[in-house]
């Protein structure tokens, strides 16, 4: 009697088992799917190799009329910032009393500028910009802050090429770091 | 950032009970002995408002300044914050009216019905699922805070109430389905490291968030204390990390790209990021570390001699808070408060201390202990090590100032 009562729940016990084996692997059949049309549709995330980028080109003189155009008016003419934040100066601040984050001083990545801009900039019309304006103005502001030349035309390959002064300047967290 | 300070309302200026205090807090409104024995008030003598008078009710007008705290004379709205009234609230949970808000790009107004959020990247079968597909799917429902990662910052402490100083933080009964079963709908691939959560504002406003968190207490909001999401809180759909910094749960959410890499996005590289006095920044600093602040006695309030019931709210971004601790002697020795039943891991956490006060200047003070032993630092403790500039993930403990007039004032200002 006991041992068929163990049995019973052991066989019992195996049947749950199997049933939670299901339930952990079951899907509820609920959506559609999302076609590669639909995904490259939304899908603007660049990573920070800018392996995604996109075709385009943008020089930095046109960077100049299209920063003038669009962003000069919260970031100041030439990037020191206004009601947005400065986008020029501060390399060698970091350490300092008085650290001044920029793209050029603090941003470790330069496809990273372009993912930012082309998704939340200008602040009043995002998304408006062309691919090959977003190119250009990334140019322009890389330019303002002395890391690509006077004549230097962006692509998605010589975007990921530039080398920002503190790519390494990030560390994981430590915490709990205050005992 | 704080209200008009030379027109404080009359109910913060007095906590003082009795008579005396009662007429102040109608004063100018009704003679207070129309009210009180032996007359017989005005509302008892004639048929209050019709059932239905409001359709969705409000709070009694007497109660119109207890309102988020939005800070005055910003260079822009669009990018900014509000603050939760803390010392206005009781209990743990915060109205939906009052939960503190922090957008990046405005507050969108989304059509539910034509809301979408898009699953890709590493999975077997990408998915487009509607408000009523996510709707279907099994959910729960958690109390848990949320808290933004600058609140407040390091410098310039200067705030008068408690709102002014931490009110980025709130508490809700948030209801959803869990991530986790979400992305197994989609199939995760064996390369799936992070989950990478897009929201449908004008900022489309990125983070990462690692697939641990994904997989275990992660959530896809839909309701709020009951309700469907606030357009300021992300509806019709949202993130909830439980202990994670404000930011990463992400508001407003329509595509989730599931990734080997974090995104390195604007929002976790050049902003949310800490930095240290040697010019490092710590990044992914997800965890909101253990928390308290007295909520009354608080700033800009009075006191009188006599009894007081000090409370205050505690929270952990790593569990439940084991106890908390309160001075009322500056320091030199501390007691413990009691907790208030429901002690929740991630959730604020109510505490209450009875004191009398005996009329002498002094400095009250609260420190939280979490359920893995940390304790709230002070702040000097806490700048030691990190200095002055990294502004994110001060958890310091907030000393209010007892004058000998009774008016409670900012410890650090």
């Amino acid at each position: 009697m006991a041992m068929r009562n163990a049995r019973a729940l052991a066989a019992a016990s195996l049947l749950l088992a199997l049933a939670g084996a299901a339930r952990a692997a079951e899907r509820y059949g609920l959506g559609r799917p999302a076609t590669d049309a639909e995904i490259a549709a939304w899908d603007i995330d660049i990573d920070r190799d800018g392996r995604k980028l996109p075709p385009g080109s943008g020089s930095v003189a046109q960077g100049r009329t299209v920063f003038e155009a669009q962003c000069a008016a919260c970031h100041g003419a030439r990037g020191e910032g206004g009601v947005g934040d400065p986008l020029v100066g501060g390399q060698g601040s970091l350490a300092s009393a008085k650290p001044l984050k920029t793209v050029g001083s603090f941003w470790p990545y330069a496809p990273t500028l372009f993912d930012y801009i082309r998704r939340a900039m200008p602040m009043n019309a995002p998304e408006s910009l062309s691919a090959d304006e977003v190119y250009a103005v990334s140019a322009y502001i890389l330019n303002l802050n002395g890391l690509v030349p006077d004549e230097a035309v962006l692509d998605a390959r010589a975007l990921a090429a530039v080398r920002m002064p503190n790519r390494d300047g990030f560390v994981p967290d430590p915490r709990p770091d205050v005992r | 950032m704080t209200r008009d300070s030379d027109d404080p309302p009359a109910r913060r200026r007095f906590l003082v009970q009795g008579a005396a205090a009662a007429a102040a807090l109608v004063g100018g409104r009704a003679r207070a002995d129309e009210a009180a024995p032996p007359a017989i008030p005005d509302w008892m003598k004639t048929p209050g408002a019709d059932v239905g008078s409001q359709t969705y009710g409000t709070p009694s007008r007497f109660e119109a300044d207890v309102i988020r705290n939005v800070p005055k004379g910003l260079k822009q709205y669009t990018s900014a914050s509000s603050r939760t009234p803390l010392q206005d609230l009781d209990g743990i949970l915060t109205p939906n009216g009052l939960f503190y808000e922090r957008h990046h790009g405005g507050i969108p107004d989304i059509d539910p019905a034509r809301h979408r959020l898009m699953i890709h990247g590493l999975v077997e079968a990408p998915l487009i699922l509607t408000m009523d597909d996510i709707r279907r799917f099994p959910s729960e429902s958690h109390i848990y805070f949320l808290e933004c990662s600058g609140n407040p910052g390091f410098e310039a402490i200067k705030g008068k109430t408690a709102s002014d100083l931490v009110g980025l933080v709130s508490c809700a009964e948030w209801t959803g389905v869990r991530l986790a079963t979400v992305l197994r709908e989609a199939g995760l691939k064996p390369e799936a490291q992070w989950v990478v959560a897009e929201g449908a504002d004008a900022a489309a406003l990125t983070r990462s968030i690692p697939i641990d968190k994904c997989l275990d207490d992660a959530l896809l909001v839909y309701s709020q204390n009951g309700e469907r999401l606030r357009p300021q809180q992300g509806y019709p759909l949202r993130v909830l990390l439980p202990g994670f910094e404000g930011n990463m749960n992400v508001k407003w959410l329509r595509r989730l790209n599931v990734t080997a890499q974090p995104a390195y996005s604007r929002e976790e590289t050049s902003k949310y990021t800490d930095s240290m006095p040697d010019g490092t920044a710590r990044q992914f600093t997800f965890v909101m570390e253990a928390k308290s602040i007295i909520t009354r006695p608080s700033g800009t309030q009075r006191i009188a001699p006599g009894f007081h019931e000090i409370t205050g709210i505690a929270w952990s971004g790593r569990g439940r808070i084991r106890g908390v601790q309160v001075t009322t002697d500056a320091g030199r020795t501390w007691q413990e408060a009691a907790l208030q039943e429901p002690v929740l891991t991630r959730a604020l956490t109510r505490f209450r201390l009875p004191w009398t006060w005996n009329g002498q200047p002094t400095t009250l003070m609260s420190r939280a202990i979490d359920e893995t032993g940390y304790v709230q630092p002070s702040f000097s403790d806490l700048t030691a090590v990190r200095g002055l500039k990294s502004f994110y993930h001060n958890n310091a403990t907030i000393p209010w100032r007892i004058a000998g007039s009774g008016e409670v004032s900012n410890g650090y200002a």
